[in-house]
């Protein structure tokens, strides 16, 4: 089992002076997932904040192998290398064990690259595949995706006069995701290291696909402060927002309960983008977004079995 | 496909290429190869999968035809920028719309700036030949581009016609074994491949590939001679026929110039000076030699499968007109398009396009730049004629 001692002393895979904002959760997610490989990893990465963030010409923030073709094929690209891989082992010309990780945004796993993603869990490839889930298309300046919570305000879906903010619920990727019978699923956060670091664990052991989706806070996108990253990932465990979760060959299993379900204002209320949101007249609204958050975890609940 | 047992094929089926991944699927099930095989869900992925897998480092190839070739677009100036030397072999197929399942040159010539070379074969021996040549052009060390190597769908793909098809070994020990440089599977040696290129160093990049383009024009010559001391058919940028003494010529790509050359030796027989020219690398271009072929010709027909609409005619005569244009002995020219959509081009009609040419010879007049033949409607312009 990982333990923190091993992961600190791991030289991050993802090195610093890269080009991410302060307070960015991606990297944290990115190196505590690979600090997690039990072997050296290569990967694969959709257009987004990430790639073009760590990768700008001639530098690079990537000690392991690393390829960026387009935005909406990270998991197609990252099929054709673990093919390749058991290609040439079976022809005797590589035989160490490697690791296949494709990091897509919300954009590029929910939306763009959702059929491309599909395809490569149908088709088996052992490798694992982190959506860090920003809730948005960030790179491109913080357009709505179907990542994006109800009631956001983006610049595709801005809070206005008569509409306030997105008017539809996310997607629910996740499941989606259980519904391709893979054997590993999981939702986790950066700010529960450990819960992270065991699902990326469990994640590299099973002889096939595996998917995370781990929640990402960006605070030009979220309207939030850099020094909250941490802490509003806590949060959105907390108000059950974004609960962690795992589901190991079809069976569900809850990582963490909060003893005190926080109200949702609590996540909501240090982010800009949902600010239109506290006026007395959309009071309805955040009802009907605390009802959806309660409906979501009974069900989630149910599912587990508890 | 077989012979070249390429270390991984990603592929999506389409009418008329679908048969090339399903024989080869059988290939694989039988054991014949030991190339695993990627059935993606869309050809985009088949090609984002080429290219992973290339990057991975070894040997790819992939099939496709028209709409699949048209899904794979943003990933084929990809696969040409990053310099992977993936082989595909394109069945030509009308785009859509209207849908249309039959052979014209519309797929391959849309994608003519993608980066990609381009060879077109005139039958199935041809095709063949060009597939095992393929492999070795695009791995060229001056090279290390991706080789689309086109045959006219139905027509070519699906016609019964003799084969002499080189023993395994032969083809095994011609196409040799796969240089990788910089694969992403050496992970002691950790590269980074697509990062953000910005102003600073984007031009250096393409001037690179653009260079790389150029080198090819010596590769492919280079290596069609060796391919005809292990197969006896030699093969050059284009085949001339009959041009020595033409006056008149056609220009035309891939099965259509068998049709065109049943034509030529009957008006030869008749004595009329007629010849024809098929290119067969599109990409690179082979200006200064195709210009050369051209240069004692009085008129041409160049006649394209496909159309660029809103240009002043076909992307074949395009490019011929370009290429002549810094030339003091310029031929007249004009343009047909034919053969959308499978049409058939006929003998009488590519009789009609020489008599035309002997009148522009004789009179020095061009009645249409760039016209559709073998068309409802063209009876008028031809009634007068
Ligand atoms: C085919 C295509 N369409 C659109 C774009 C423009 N684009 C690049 S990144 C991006 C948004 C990325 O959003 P996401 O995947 O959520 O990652 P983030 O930037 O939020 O980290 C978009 C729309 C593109 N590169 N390619
Ligand atoms: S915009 Fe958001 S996702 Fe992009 S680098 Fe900044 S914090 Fe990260
Ligand atoms: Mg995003």
């Amino acid at each position: 089992m990982v333990k923190l001692k091993d992961l600190i002393q791991k030289e991050p895979i993802m090195e610093g002076g890269h080009r991410m904002c302060l307070g960015c959760g991606a990297p944290i997610i990115v190196n505590l997932i690979l600090r997690a490989s039990d072997a050296p990893v290569v990967l694969a990465n959709a257009t987004g904040c990430l790639e073009v963030a760590s990768t700008i010409f001639p530098y690079t923030a990537w000690r392991s192998p690393w390829i960026h073709s387009a935005f909406e094929n990270a998991a197609a690209t990252a099929s054709g290398i673990e093919t390749m891989y058991r290609a040439l082992r079976k022809r005797g010309k590589i035989n160490k064990k490697i690791n296949f990780v494709a990091f897509g945004g919300d954009g590029g796993t929910y939306d763009i690259g959702f059929q491309s993603l599909s395809g490569a869990l149908e088709r088996g490839h052992r490798f694992l595949y982190v959506c860090y889930d920003n809730g948005a298309y960030m790179n491109t300046g913080v357009q709505r995706s179907s990542a994006t919570p109800f009631g956001a305000s983006t610049t595709t879906s801005p809070a206005g006069v008569v509409i306030q903010g997105k008017l539809q619920k996310r997607k629910d990727l996740t499941k989606i995701v259980v519904a391709h019978n893979i054997p590993y699923v999981a939702q986790a956060s950066p700010h529960n290291w450990l819960d992270l670091a065991k699902k990326a664990e469990k994640a590299f052991s099973v002889d096939g696909p595996s998917f995370l989706n781990v929640v990402s806070p960006c605070p030009p996108g979220w309207k939030s402060e850099a020094k909250d990253t941490i802490g509003l990932s806590k949060i959105a465990v907390d108000t059950c927002f974004w609960p962690l979760y795992e589901v190991e060959n079809g069976k569900y299993t809850i990582n963490y309960k909060p003893k005190e379900k926080l109200p949702i204002e609590a996540w909501l209320k240090p982010q800009g983008r949902f600010r239109h949101l506290f006026k007395p007249e959309n009071a309805e609204l955040l009802k009907q977004i605390q009802q959806d958050i309660d409906k979501e975890w009974e069900s989630l609940q149910k599912l587990s079995g508890l | 496909m077989r012979q070249i047992n390429p270390d991984v094929c990603a592929a999506y089926p389409i009418t008329p290429s679908t048969q090339v991944m399903e024989q080869f699927s059988e290939y694989v099930a039988d054991g014949l190869v030991d190339t695993e095989l990627i059935a993606t869900e869309s050809e985009h992925s088949a090609m984002s999968a080429c290219i992973g897998a290339a990057a991975a480092g070894g040997r790819v190839m992939t099939a496709t035809s028209s709409q699949g070739l048209a899904l794979m677009w943003e990933m084929l100036y990809i696969a040409a920028g990053m310099r992977f030397p993936i082989t595909l072999a394109c069945v030509n197929r009308a785009l859509s719309a209207p849908i249309n399942i039959h052979g014209d040159h519309s797929d391959s010539m849309g994608a003519r700036d993608s980066g990609w070379i381009q060879i077109y074969a005139e039958n199935a021996q041809e095709a063949y030949d060009n597939q095992i040549q393929a492999v070795r052009i695009a791995e060229h060390m001056d090279v290390r581009l991706p080789v689309m190597s086109c045959m006219d769908g139905f027509i070519t793909s699906h016609a019964i016609d003799s084969l002499e098809l080189l023993d395994d070994k032969t083809v095994r020990d011609f196409v040799g074994e796969y240089k990788a440089i910089n694969p992403l599977l050496d992970v002691e040696h950790p590269v980074t491949y697509g990062a953000l290129d910005l102003q600073d160093y984007f031009m250096e990049h393409k001037r690179a590939q653009a260079e790389a383009m150029k080198n090819s024009r010596k590769i492919v010559i280079d290596i069609a001679k060796e391919y005809k001391k292990i197969s006896g058919r030699g093969y050059e940028y284009f085949e001339e026929y009959y041009m020595d003494d033409a006056e008149i010529a056609i220009v035309i790509l891939s099965s259509a110039a068998g049709t065109v050359k049943t034509v030529v030796e009957a008006m030869r027989a008749k004595g009329e000076k007629v010849g024809l020219l098929r290119p067969r690398i599109f990409r690179p271009f082979p200006y200064n030699e195709l210009s050369d072929a051209l240069s004692n010709v009085k008129a041409v027909a160049v006649m394209d499968r496909a159309d660029s609409t809103g240009a002043e005619g076909g992307p074949l005569y395009m490019e011929f007109k370009s290429a002549l244009y810094n030339r003091k002995k310029q031929p007249l020219m004009i343009n047909k398009i034919f053969g959308l959509g499978g049409r058939d081009l006929m003998l009488p009609d590519i009789e009609m396009v020489y008599r035309e040419l002997r009148d522009i010879k004789n009179s020095g007049k061009i009645r249409a730049l760039s016209e559709y033949i073998t068309v409802r409607g063209e009876e008028a312009a031809y009634g007068k004629a």
